[in-house]
């Protein structure tokens, strides 16, 4: 089964990301702590990419696509065409230095890396994909 | 979207996050809580029963107070947490770092103790 959903880039589009991928994992019987968490990652990713790659414009669209090839697989696809943010050459600040700078943000990279198995970034035509890979265990 | 209500009980501002603080909403997380200090609480208490939801940009925002509070001997103490929500913080190491509570007694009976 695969799924798409077209957001512009404001913030104020988060909810409607977190709504369309919690109702598509809810269909799947994923836990809801363990939906908590996917949520919470592509949210991360989406918020980063609209703010580093896109700035906020709302004239730039990211396409959000769910892939689900077995029971349990999911991928997760943000396809956009802007600078790429690869957060696998970011480094991560530590905890104590985040508190001591004060700094507001570098929490969530952290976070989308503990909860995919995998993140990576491919080229598609123009296009920039990146993809966010998590198998579950669940129930049939 | 999410709606903050402020109430003081025994000398404590309790703070309480109602809906989802995500990177759009969690201005108002840092407003609420600088309006707190910047009206001299001693005790910041927060009530985190009816919040479904934070990223880590209202995750920051609770990191980024942590030193100014130590400096001015206030207490932060967050209480009534979903599982869902402390998973967050649990993820992230981030409760070894925040005072966090079941309930709001206990919330306040620690803050009473850290504010000593």
């Amino acid at each position: 089964m695969s799924y798409q959903y077209n957001i512009g880039c404001s913030l104020s589009n988060l909810k409607g990301i977190r709504e369309f991928v919690r109702n598509i994992l809810k269909d799947q019987h994923v836990p809801e702590i363990e939906m908590s968490a996917i949520v919470l990652a592509l949210d991360e990713m989406c918020s980063n990419l609209m703010i580093h790659a896109h700035h906020c414009n709302p004239d730039h669209l990211l396409e959000l696509h769910i892939d689900i090839p077995e029971h349990g697989k999911f991928i997760f696809e943000i396809i956009d065409d802007g600078s790429v943010f690869d957060i696998n050459e970011f480094h991560e600040p530590e905890l104590d230095n985040l508190i001591h700078q004060k700094r507001k943000g570098g929490l969530g990279i952290r976070l989308v890396k503990a909860i995919m198995d995998n993140v990576e970034y491919l080229k598609r035509g123009n296009k920039n994909v990146c993809r966010l890979t998590k198998q579950l265990n669940i129930g049939s | 979207m999410v709606h903050i209500k402020r109430l003081q009980e025994d000398n404590a501002d309790i703070i309480s996050i109602i809906g989802e603080i995500d990177a759009s909403s969690s201005i108002e997380l840092d407003l609420t809580i600088a309006k707190s200090l910047g009206e001299g609480f001693k005790k910041i208490i927060v009530d985190c029963s009816a919040m479904e939801y934070i990223s880590s940009a209202g995750l920051g925002v609770f990191m980024s107070y942590i030193e100014e509070m130590k400096d001015k001997n206030v207490p932060l103490v967050l209480f009534g947490m979903k599982e869902k929500v402390a998973n967050t913080f649990s993820i992230l190491g981030l409760a070894d770092l925040l005072h966090i509570c079941n309930t709001k007694q206990e919330a306040k009976q620690l803050a009473d103790e850290l504010s000593v």
